[in-house]
């Protein structure tokens, strides 16, 4: 890679900025305990969680804010 | 071929008119020098056909001139102490953003206490920002150096900012006789500036001097050590090429007097004026006494004074002070070449160095007491 002068050519380059790499603690799901509630989907802060809880690991930071809120404790932090 | 009587400060608003920047942002207020005078001169006389913009600080005044080189076009500077220190943010975004801006600095003091005499704690300050820094030692040179900066900063492989630094007063405010060059054999050596790299246009837009994520900045910043170590070589390609056609050679630093000498004294600038007329003498009485004039300071010519020192014992001359350790200058020698070296704090805001402080730097570097001394200091 050589770059010149920080340029950016293209728009919407924000989603090169993979947020993911941010993370200590990856949320993982046990799809067995889960009872589709959504409390995850809603809560997510950067709108990364399907309703069928697949997190964009591209995107999220690992919060926890899905593990604290899932009411059945289906989600586990596990370091990365 | 014309000779002027002039300044340092009036011979490089000449070489500035026969570089043609199209945008000058100045701040035309103290600490300024008659560089920024001279040019709106020349503008409002209708010889240089440049958009002159009177901006409201020194951090506007770098501000405007990235703006005005990210939109592709030559533009030119100049500052001195505390605006330079004041322009400390955009300076270091020039370099990032990879903009050939040339801009001059009249080494000056800071604060505190106010100070407006010589010395180089300004620029040295800037050492870190990624800008090649040229230091002159008389008016001929910073007149030959600022047409040669635009030849390095514009280089498509470098793209990199250079500030040309000249002793405030004793250089920006004393005459000397200066040598020009036509505007014909300065259109040859340097002709128009074509951008090649990214620019703003409309017709392909982008941004520039976006944000960088922990993902992307370090490598851009490696690209950057990179150019402007690369620089290194452009550096000497050019002042050779100006030395063949106008007779006057610059490289990344000057060997005087040191191929055999015991002592070298290493320095920056016009003092080295000074310490040439006493090695002159010191040859005279049979000492083996040299001069290694630094030009470069950033790219640093670490390869070159390798190979200039050989085995003398070193004495280097700082007009500025890293607190606790010494010179900056110093510090960078030592962690260049392993030669015994001893460094001096000289001259700090304005203090005469006479050939008396040269001889004492001399004899205390033959017989060394101390790491660092402080010449000059009064009882």
């Amino acid at each position: 890679m050589k770059s010149i002068g920080a340029a950016v050519r293209d728009p919407g380059s924000t989603r090169r900025n993979k947020t993911g790499s941010w993370r200590t603690f990856k949320p993982v799901a046990d799809k067995e305990k889960c009872i589709g509630c959504g409390l995850c989907y809603l809560y997510c802060p950067d709108g990364c969680i399907s309703l069928e809880y697949d997190p964009d690991y591209d995107y999220c930071k690992g919060c926890g804010i899905c593990a604290e809120e899932c009411p059945v404790k289906a989600i586990t932090m596990e370091r990365e | 071929m014309v000779v002027k009587v002039i300044s340092s400060a009036e011979a490089i608003s000449e070489a500035v008119k026969l570089a043609r920047p199209s945008v000058i942002p100045v701040y035309p207020i103290t600490p300024q020098t008659k560089i920024s005078e001279k040019l709106a001169d020349y503008v409002a006389d209708g010889e240089l056909d440049s958009q002159y913009i009177r901006v409201e600080s020194e951090h506007s005044a770098m501000s405007a001139a990235i703006g005005a080189s990210g939109a592709g076009v030559r533009v030119f500077t100049a500052t001195s102490s505390q605006g330079l220190a004041y322009m400390h943010e955009p300076v270091f975004a020039a370099a990032g953003m990879r903009l050939p801006i040339v801009m001059a600095n009249a080494n000056r003091a800071l604060s505190a206490p106010i100070n407006i005499w010589n010395d180089q704690q300004d620029s040295i300050s800037e050492r870190d920002s990624g800008w090649i820094q040229l230091f002159c030692e008389t008016g001929q040179e910073a007149f030959d150096t600022v047409l040669q900066a635009y030849k390095i900063a514009e280089n498509p492989e470098i793209c990199v900012p250079v500030m040309v630094c000249v002793d405030g007063f004793i250089l920006t405010h004393t005459v000397d006789p200066v040598e020009l060059i036509s505007q014909e054999e300065a259109n040859e050596f340097l002709p128009p500036f074509t951008p090649v790299n990214a620019y703003l246009r409309t017709d392909d837009p982008m941004s520039l001097g976006t944000l960088a994520d922990p993902g992307h900045y370090l490598e851009i910043r490696y690209d950057l050590e990179k150019a402007v170590n690369a620089s290194k070589e452009l550096i000497e390609e050019v002042g050779k090429e100006y030395g063949d056609k106008f007779g006057r050679y610059y490289g990344l630093i000057e060997e005087y007097k040191s191929e055999d000498a015991e002592i070298i004294l290493i320095a920056m600038g016009s003092i080295c004026g000074t310490i040439k007329d006493v090695i002159d003498e010191q040859r005279e009485a049979g000492k083996k006494v040299g001069l290694i004039r630094i030009r470069s300071y950033r790219p640093f010519p670490k390869e070159a004074l390798k190979e200039a020192v050989k085995d003398a014992r070193l004495a280097v001359l700082d007009k500025d002070i890293s607190f606790s350790v010494g010179g900056a200058l110093f510090s960078d020698v030592r962690s260049s070449v392993n030669n015994e070296s001893y460094g001096f704090v000289i001259g700090l805001g304005g203090r005469d160095i006479t050939p008396d402080n040269i001889e004492e730097i001399i004899a205390k570097t033959e017989n060394p007491t101390n790491d660092v001394e402080w010449i000059g200091l009064r009882e």
